[in-house]
Parts: structure tokens; C-alpha cells; sequence
């Protein structure tokens, strides 16, 4: 028996190698997106004026038959299970002043329409940019006298995946005039191109100047945030954008800015303009 | 690429290998897996065809991969799948589920989405209502992700 | 952790003799007690061990589950529908909870 089970992971060795030269040759799938057979997605568009691209393709085109057949189908895409469990902290009262998200916000697929496609944008008060978790939580602590959400919370990520969903489909566009975005926006693009970690790679090294190819068996993307918070396959759970943002840094084996930090929301802004003109996709379904 | 002696010896061994058990994959499986097997079919070891399983080539992730298994059976009260197991040959515990089907059933057919640890063979083996039992496995390719593991 | 919520997608209407599709989806961690928290603790093993569906009272469909279901178990099953009725799907957690959800169908 022993014998056999040698063999048989010799076998499978075999198989593999040859396996892994067939994967190599594939780029992005030429297919479209198309939820439920009804809403298609924008997930190639021409990138805007300035960009190092000709055109920008969703992260979705990069994953497997199996992988894109989850998001294209709104039952089996896990990530409708917290697009149904933000709907009911939405309604759900919370805080000193007992009020819901709805008390003021009403019907989220009416109010929340395209909010989510237009962040981060500038804060006044805050004098700098916000994104949808930053702002729930100024909403808890202004108006629902509620205490914010620590990071990754269930309910925080659920909550941002219900009111980013209410723009599935619709373009990414963030509007850089206001404020100082323009210098958050250089300051997320000096980032991006900045080397990190011991294995010394910047965002740029792999989503711009490999996107395509494979690190490891992992095929690399353009590194678009359309489709956050997006469900992971290997955490089993919604990952949010600051999630990833900070183990791709780690990954590069560097120290990793905080959550929300100057240095990744600059990031979250810079990488969310990359990507504008592709449709939000949340819950998008990556590996 | 040059080869050591050494590897081109454990090349050859592998081809070898390859050749002899190729076509009988389903027979290379662990002592868990065969003792699961036996302790579904009363003892027999499953024939072959009938049941068959369908499986990603290679998942982008083991803790998420999709099967389906599907039994040839016209679903009548005389003649129908009482059910159908799934494991997996090189997870820690080769179980995964059993799906159990009736009459009502329509037709013997089900999918589910399962956590692999490596690269390895699933097994489907169906318990038909006459006794007999069939049995089909695929290999699927687990990878391994980038940086980070 | 909110409780954990049922999907269920089955036909509202049906011709009689009809085989349809149910697919079911429910939010669980499924831990499988093979993992380590980060003082190298084994985490205990708390899974959906059962889901079984019902039509008008007898069962169709079950399934018995092992830790290797993924996360959020999907299950994709087929129903012969002879008559209008309920569906009734049930899971069982190893804690000894149960989550149901029912569904109808008009077969004509």
C-alpha cells in the first residue's frame, strides 16, 4: 500500500509539471461578464488619459471557468450572502440615538445608487479622503451616536459590500478636483511605484509589468479594485480593499501601513482611478 | 537543463510509474480511503461506470472547489441511487459528504463545493438500490498562490 | 457572529412530473478543527454535519457533511415535483442548532 501511494505522488508529480505548461500560456479570457444571463459588466474598457494601459480588464478575466461561472451567477456568488446580511444592518437601529442607516438614508438601492462607483472622495471636515468604511463610520459616531467599526469587522465588511453593491455595474469614477485629492492621488502613485519588502517589488512589478504572467501558479492581474470588497476563495470570507492592500505588502515581506492609514488610503485613491471606467462588480469572486 | 543521475533515475521511476498505474488511478488510494470505500459498499470494491464525477482540472484554490456527481439511473421506486459518496484521497480525513437521494429524487445528481488541502484524487462512489455499487475519480490540480502562499 | 442565514432557489411554479432544481446556500465557517489560532491553539471543529430537504413532509434529498464542505456549503439538487406543496429545508449545526427555511411550489 505504502508502495502505491509513493507512486502514485510521483504520478501526480508528473502531471503537474505538464499541467502548469498548459496554464502558462493563457492571458486574460476574451469573455464577458454577465450576471444572471441579464446585466452585463463592464470589465474592459479604454483606460483615461494618462494611464500606463491602452486598456484596462477586470481581475476577473484572469481566474478560472469555475471561479467566473460563481460571480456570474447572484445565487451561487457567496458574496451575496453579506450583501444580505448589509441589508439588514442597514435597517437594523444602532447607537445613543437609535437610528438605522435607513432612518435617514431610506431605501439604500434608490440613495445609495452610484455612491459607491464615486469613492474615495474628499471630506472637508476631516481634510482628507474618505472611503465607504470611513464613512459609515462617521455616520455611526455623528449621527447614530454609535461606536465606529474596528477594522474588518463582520458588520463593517458586510455593510460596505451592501452599499457598494447598490452600484454593481455602474463605472468607477472618483472626482480628483475636490480638495487635495490631486495630492493624495501623486502621493498614491509614488507609492505604487515604490519598492518594498525583501523581495524588493513594488505594485507596478507585478500588476503593471506583469500582469498576464504567472508568480507562482497565481495569474497575475491589473491589480483592479472594481470589485471590493471582493470575495476570496481562499479566505472564504469578503475581503476588503485595505485587507489586501496590506497582504500584498506583506507578502513582499515588508512592515504593512495601518488600515485607513495616509499611506493607503493615497494608495486607495491612486489604484481606484486606474481604474476608472470599469463597472463596480461587488461582490466580485477572486481566488 | 541538465539532469543529475539521480533525478534522471526518479524521472524514470515516475514514468514508469505513470505507465503501470495510469489507467488504474483509482486503485493507488490511501488505507483511509479504501476502508471509507468498504465500509459504504459492505466490503465490495465499486465497479466502474455509471457514476460519474465532474471536476475543475485545476482549482485555483483548495478551499473552495466545486463538484458535481451524476448517477445513470432511471429513479424508480424498483431501480434507483440510495446514494453517493465523495472523498478526498489526499486530505487528512479522505471524507467529505454523502448525498443521499430517494425516489423524489428525479434524477441522481448533485453539487457541492469542497476543500482539497493538496493536489489529489476525489472519488464519487454510488449505492444503488439493487446493492451494486460503482464508483469514478478525477484528479484534480490544487495551486499554490503567489507570494504568500 | 450573526446568525447564520439560509439562501434557497427553487421554482415557483412547476408542470406536474417536472424534474426542477433547488440550489441552497447558507453563511457558515464550516471550521473544520484542523486549524490553529494564533497562539497555536486548535480552533474546535463546528460544522453543518446534516441539511436534508423535505417535500410535504417526506424527504427528497439529504446530505451528510464532513469538514472538507467548504465554507458557505452550496448544494445544487434536482426535486420530481407530482404535486403543489412546501418544500422544507433543514440544517443542523454540531452545536445542535437547527436552521430552516421553507419554500412553496404551485404544480400544475
Amino acid at each position: 500500500m505504502i508502495k502505491m501511494r509513493t507512486l502514485t505522488a510521483v504520478m501526480s508529480g508528473l502531471l503537474a509539471a505538464t499541467a502548469a505548461t498548459a496554464v502558462l500560456a493563457g492571458g486574460p479570457v476574451d469573455e464577458a461578464l454577465i450576471i444572471d444571463g441579464e446585466t452585463e459588466i463592464t470589465t474592459r474598457t479604454a483606460a483615461p488619459e494618462g494611464h500606463p494601459f491602452d486598456e484596462l480588464i477586470s481581475g476577473w478575466h484572469y481566474r478560472t471557468d469555475e471561479t467566473r461561472a460563481l460571480q456570474a451567477d447572484s445565487f451561487q456568488n457567496p458574496g451575496m450572502l453579506y450583501v444580505e446580511r448589509g441589508e439588514e444592518i442597514w435597517n437594523t437601529a444602532d447607537g445613543a440615538a437609535g437610528k438605522s442607516c435607513a432612518d435617514c438614508h431610506g431605501d439604500a438601492s434608490e440613495s445609495m445608487k452610484g455612491v459607491g462607483a464615486a469613492y474615495p472622495k474628499w471630506d472637508a471636515a476631516s481634510n482628507r479622503p474618505v472611503n465607504i468604511e470611513l464613512q459609515i463610520d462617521a455616520c455611526r459616531k455623528n449621527n447614530m451616536q454609535a461606536e465606529p467599526y474596528k477594522f474588518d469587522a463582520a458588520d463593517q465588511k458586510a455593510l460596505t459590500t451592501y452599499i457598494r453593491h447598490q452600484s454593481q455595474g455602474m463605472p468607477v469614477g472618483i472626482d480628483l478636483s475636490q480638495g487635495e485629492m490631486q495630492s493624495w492621488w501623486d502621493n498614491g502613485k509614488d507609492l505604487y511605484y515604490t519598492r518594498t519588502g525583501q523581495l524588493n517589488l513594488s505594485c507596478a512589478n507585478c500588476h503593471e509589468e506583469n500582469n498576464g504572467n504567472y508568480i507562482r501558479a497565481d495569474h497575475l492581474s491589473q491589480g483592479n479594485v472594481n470589485g471590493f470588497p471582493t470575495y476570496r476563495l481562499k479566505q472564504s470570507e469578503m475581503v476588503s480593499l485595505h485587507n489586501r492592500f496590506r497582504g500584498c505588502i506583506r507578502d513582499t515581506r515588508a512592515e504593512f501601513p495601518a488600515a485607513f492609514s495616509d499611506e493607503l488610503m493615497a494608495l486607495e485613491v491612486y489604484v481606484t482611478w486606474r481604474g476608472t471606467g470599469l463597472a463596480v462588480e461587488t461582490p466580485a469572486v477572486r481566488q | 537543463m541538465t539532469l543529475t543521475r539521480r533525478q534522471a533515475l526518479g524521472l524514470s521511476a515516475g514514468a514508469a510509474a505513470f505507465l503501470a498505474f495510469g489507467t488504474k488511478a483509482g486503485l493507488a488510494a490511501s488505507d483511509a480511503t479504501e476502508a471509507a470505500i468498504k465500509a459504504f459498499t459492505g466490503g465490495a470494491m465499486p465497479g466502474s461506470g455509471k457514476v460519474s464525477l465532474d471536476t475543475p482540472e485545476i482549482a485555483e484554490n483548495g478551499n473552495t472547489v466545486p463538484v458535481g456527481v451524476s448517477v445513470d439511473s432511471p429513479m424508480t421506486a424498483d431501480n434507483y441511487v440510495v446514494a453517493v459518496m465523495i472523498l478526498a484521497d489526499g486530505n487528512p480525513n479522505p471524507a467529505v459528504a454523502t448525498f443521499n437521494f430517494s425516489t423524489m429524487s428525479g434524477s441522481a445528481e448533485a453539487k457541492t463545493r469542497i476543500r482539497l488541502a493538496k493536489t489529489q484524487n476525489v472519488i464519487a462512489v454510488a449505492k444503488m438500490s439493487d446493492g451494486s455499487t460503482y464508483m469514478d475519480t478525477k484528479e484534480v490540480k490544487v495551486t499554490i498562490g503567489g507570494c504568500g502562499g | 457572529m450573526a446568525a447564520p442565514k439560509p439562501r434557497v432557489k427553487v421554482p415557483k411554479k412547476a408542470s406536474k412530473g417536472e424534474v426542477i432544481t433547488i440550489k441552497t446556500l447558507i453563511s457558515h465557517p464550516m471550521e473544520s478543527g484542523q486549524r490553529k489560532d494564533k497562539e497555536g491553539n486548535l480552533i474546535p471543529r463546528q460544522i453543518i454535519n446534516k441539511f436534508t430537504c423535505e417535500f410535504n413532509g417526506q424527504t427528497v434529498f439529504s446530505c451528510d457533511m464532513d469538514p472538507a464542505v467548504s465554507a458557505n456549503p452550496y448544494m445544487e439538487f434536482s426535486a420530481k415535483v407530482e404535486e403543489s406543496g412546501t418544500f422544507k429545508f433543514t440544517w443542523v449545526d454540531d452545536d445542535g442548532s437547527v436552521y430552516e427555511t421553507e419554500n412553496e411550489i404551485a404544480v400544475s
